[in-house]
């Protein structure tokens, strides 16, 4: 039993906390640490990354929440025909690889998008009218696309689970509805509200894929200045500095989030089920309807483009060409073999994520279970970190940290893993809490071992959060970029970074490979995102 | 001072709650809406608190109709089973909300609220926070919180069904006291009878959206208007009538009953003859004029403390009846065996004859 429980701690202390220790030598050790971070904290450059970072981060947290609280109201307090499909495919782009959301949104908003070409046919127009490639808008609209289902899923599952009483409690009383609102609804939102957006901004914060692919050299943030400084300038120390910057602040954010996150779970305590009614008039039919519709149209018009440009790209009309061209390997491509191998590769990387987090998030999660056990003290705050970390500095970690093991192709998945394990750790910590021991007890006092009472009581009790969390990390290795960039070998090319690399070169052979690459990573993640809607808990978001 | 004018209520078209429900209230009265779950009393309360609109119908105040007026203009207090305490408000928080959405400053407010927690016993109570509060308290915080804005008509839902046994019993008591003090007209919920009897002047008993009696608690007790509002009050004891002979003489299979007093009319082809649980007496000589001889053998005797149950079946003819009676425990040693056969005098005088058709 011990020796299972220490695998999970094992596992973050090798390939989580020893490459972040390595940073840390390289920054600290080096002897140039003090100079490095007089050098960085006296320049105009730092500051203006940090700033940008920062407030690009702030200002896509305050679009994200705008845009998800009537979305989450009306999903918390309407029933209506299609709901559960919808809430669905709110789920798409916050699963959806970045580079795929990148790609979509240049199908549609980009300067040759679908777009701008409808527009200047029919506006008989000369130039393209939507110029947002490059800008801070097409960055913005981009995090808010990606977050907003986080928005929506934590403030609309709580809100949902407000007891409906307690807002008529407020009317008898005598409180208009505007008073209802802003002394019991907005009060008892307000921790929601809070612990979403503390997440969200941790994503923007560290966002590396959409910078780098729709901010052009513009822009960075302090994860694309790491990547740059490693990979392309390859000033290990720099790099260093800013990862360190970079964990603290996150760390920081982190651990408010956590804070925010317990009193949340205190909140729900005692909850009533959710209530939600048929909207009752016309007024109220047209708001849900025209909500729903222009969400539904926002979250699919990006993937749909992307899709119609995959085929359609060029002037010769729809075409296979660019599915073709993946296919093979000709002289001048950039690939070692033909692209569509990276198909496999991502499958084969993903099951091997699956093979390493689930056993560990089963472990965890029964050793988080416990209760006042010391060890969950230590391991609760540690498995939520890689959530803290950024994937470009884990990665970078394994470069300086890993030695031989660098060219191994089991780094890939193991990164993977990590990133993926605070994500089932939470899909099974709810129901493995939800376990009642009285019914190991009532098996055991009916001849069941261990191990049986293992397989034939927990197993199936846990098998939809398994199903789910199984799926997350699925989607998770799928779409995973920042640290594959980094850790994963060139000869063997995941999904994302064959898309990145056709990014970068001219032509549109290669935008049109990257176009279809993306729609087809884009139809493998939706395949296992159906699997996550299929197995939903219902009431349990703990994201 | 309340007037309920035939309100229809239906939530899916297949599924009528309110089925033309009329009431009225008198200032000061409290009134019991006593019936299973689900038979429409919530549904009703939140009509009347304007918390739901009837389909049909319409809810009169003091001759004004309000059937249109929003819940938080009405001045009706209502209180919830679960209380809906608001989590995020300390005690204080919660007894004043009403206060402070009527305007009142802080300092009115806090002797107010002083006052009340004070009268439902929870003096220093004020900066608790709610959900520290044990079961009881928090009736008593809910309860505090509904009387603080001084409601013209007061709504209880199921006021103490989440409490246990013992604790509800006091705070029955505890509620009728205080709302005696405070002579608030009321309107509770309950699917207890006991609930009902002890808290109500009048007990409306209703039966799938529908009122089918309204009395004073002894009067609904001595006189159920049918056989669901008999077996809802707990009477096991009805034996269908099998005819009727002159002089008043009910025929059923266990004998024949000379009843005091039946007006012909009421009977009809569906009646039963319901015996109270105390209408027998074990004894070898009959104690009076209207008692009739009933020899039974016995099937299960359950001791009660202060009273032990009998449940007898008749010796010989229709022994698939099964009837049940209570006796007093007093000077008794030993209590009927199972199996054995046992004498009872049946007292035909406070036999009642249920007519469901009228």
């Amino acid at each position: 039993m011990i020796a299972l429980y220490a695998l999970p701690l094992i596992f973050l202390a090798v390939f989580y906390l020893y490459p972040l220790l390595a940073i840390l030598r390289i920054s600290v050790g080096s002897g140039d640490f003090a100079t490095q971070a007089v050098a960085a904290l006296t320049s105009a450059a730092f500051w203006r990354l940090l700033w940008f970072t920062t407030w690009q981060a702030a200002l896509s947290t305050a679009l994200t929440v705008l845009a998800g609280l009537p979305l989450a109201y009306i999903f918390a307090r309407f029933d209506f025909p299609g709901k559960r499909i919808l809430h669905a495919l709110l789920t798409i782009p916050f699963v959806m690889p970045t580079v795929v959301v990148a790609t979509a949104f240049m199908a549609l908003i980009g300067r040759t998008g679908l777009l701008n070409g409808w527009l200047q046919h029919w506006l008989a127009l000369d130039a393209p009218p939507i110029q947002l490639e490059q800008t801070i808008w097409l960055i913005l609209i981009v995090h808010v696309f990606y977050n907003v289902a986080i928005v929506i899923r934590t403030v609309g599952g709580f809100w949902g689970n407000l007891n409906p009483h307690l807002n008529e409690a407020a009317a008898v009383l005598g409180a208009a509805p505007w008073q209802v609102w802003r002394t019991i609804t907005l009060p008892l939102l307000l921790p929601s509200v809070l612990a979403s957006s503390l997440l969200v901004f941790l994503f923007c914060f560290t966002s590396f894929g959409v910078i780098l692919l729709l901010g052009g050299l513009r822009f960075a943030t302090i994860e694309v200045e790491i990547y740059r400084q490693a990979v392309s300038y390859f000033n290990l120390p720099l790099a260093a500095w800013l990862s360190i910057v970079q964990l603290v602040l996150t760390f920081s954010v982190m651990i408010v989030y956590t804070r925010q996150q317990a009193r949340l779970s205190r909140q729900l305590r005692g909850r009533r089920p959710a209530r939600s009614q048929r909207p009752r008039n016309r007024r109220q039919w047209s708001l849900v309807i025209a909500s729903l519709l222009v969400t539904a149209l926002v979250l699919l018009a990006p993937l749909l483009a992307l899709t119609v440009r995959s085929f359609t790209l060029g002037d010769q009309g729809p075409t296979l060409l660019y599915y073709q061209a993946l296919t093979e390997n000709p002289r001048q491509s950039a690939f070692f073999a033909p692209p569509i191998t990276a198909v496999a590769n991502s499958l084969l990387y993903a099951l091997a994520t699956l093979a390493i987090s689930l056993p560990l998030g089963v472990i965890s999660a029964y050793m988080l279970a416990q209760p006042r056990s010391r060890t969950a003290a230590i391991l609760d705050p540690l498995l939520l970190l890689p959530l803290g970390t950024s994937a470009v500095t884990l990665g970078f970690g394994y470069i300086v940290a890993m030695g031989p093991l660098r060219a191994s192709p089991w780094l890939t998945p193991i990164a993977h893993a990590l990133i993926a394990l605070p994500f089932v750790v939470r899909t099974l910590l709810p129901a493995r809490r939800a376990l009642d021991r009285r019914l190991q007890m009532a098996a055991a006092t009916l001849g069941a071992s261990p191990w049986q009472r293992w397989w034939t009581i927990d197993a199936p009790l846990l098998a939809r959060a398994l199903a789910i969390s199984a799926a997350f990390a699925f989607a998770i290795s799928l779409g995973e970029f920042g640290a594959t960039l980094l850790v994963a070998r060139p000869d063997r090319p995941t999904m994302p970074m064959v898309i990145y690399q056709a990014l970068g070169r001219p032509g549109l052979l290669n935008y049109g490979q990257a176009l279809a690459m993306s729609t087809l990573l884009m139809v493998v993640t939706a395949l296992a995102l159906l699997a996550i809607e299929r197995f939903r808990l219902p009431g349990e978001e703990e994201f | 001072m309340l007037e309920v004018v035939d309100i229809h209520k239906r939530f899916a078209p297949d599924k009528p709650v309110l089925q033309g429900v009329s009431l009225t209230l008198a200032r000061e009265e409290i009134l019991c809406l006593l019936g299973p779950s689900g038979c429409g009393k919530s549904t009703l309360l939140r009509v009347i608190a304007g918390l739901e609109a009837p389909d049909q119908g319409e809810v009169r105040l003091h001759g004004v109709t309000i059937t249109g007026l929003p819940a938080h203009r009405r001045g009706i207090g209502l209180m919830f089973q679960d209380y809906a305490l608001f989590p995020h408000l300390d005690v204080a928080g919660n007894v004043g909300y009403g206060l402070r959405m009527a305007g009142i400053n802080a300092v009115e407010r806090r002797a107010r609220v002083d006052a009340l927690l004070t009268l439902v016993n929870l003096q220093g109570y004020a900066q608790r926070s709610v959900d520290e509060l044990s079961g009881g308290e928090q009736q008593r915080v809910a309860l505090a919180r509904t009387l603080a804005p001084n409601p013209k008509l007061l709504l209880l839902d199921e006021p103490v069904a989440n409490l246990d046994r013992q604790l509800r019993a006091e705070l029955v008591q505890e509620l009728r006291r205080i709302l005696k003090t405070l002579q608030v007209t009321t309107i509770f919920v309950t699917h207890d009878q006991e609930e009902a009897f002890a808290l109500a002047d009048r007990i409306a008993v209703m039966r799938a959206g529908r009122i089918v009696q309204v009395d004073a608690p002894p009067q609904l007790y001595r006189r159920p208007a049918n056989t669901f509002v008999a077996e809802f009050l707990g009477f096991r004891n009805l034996l269908p009538i099998t005819g009727m002979l002159s002089g008043c003489q009910a025929s059923t299979a266990i004998g024949v009953f000379t009843l005091p007093e039946l007006p012909l009319e009421s009977f009809a082809p569906g009646a039963r003859l319901l015996i109270p649980p105390d209408a027998a007496v074990l004894d070898a000589q009959s104690p009076g004029a209207t008692y009739v001889s009933f020899t039974g053998r016995v099937v299960m005797t359950t001791f009660r403390g202060s009273i032990f149950t009998v449940q007898v079946t008749p010796e010989t003819g229709a022994t698939d009846v099964l009837l049940s009676f209570e006796f007093r425990n007093r000077g008794r040693d030993r209590l009927p065996q199972v199996g054995e056969t046992i004498r009872l005098w049946l007292d035909a005088g406070q036999m009642l004859v249920i007519n469901d058709a009228a």
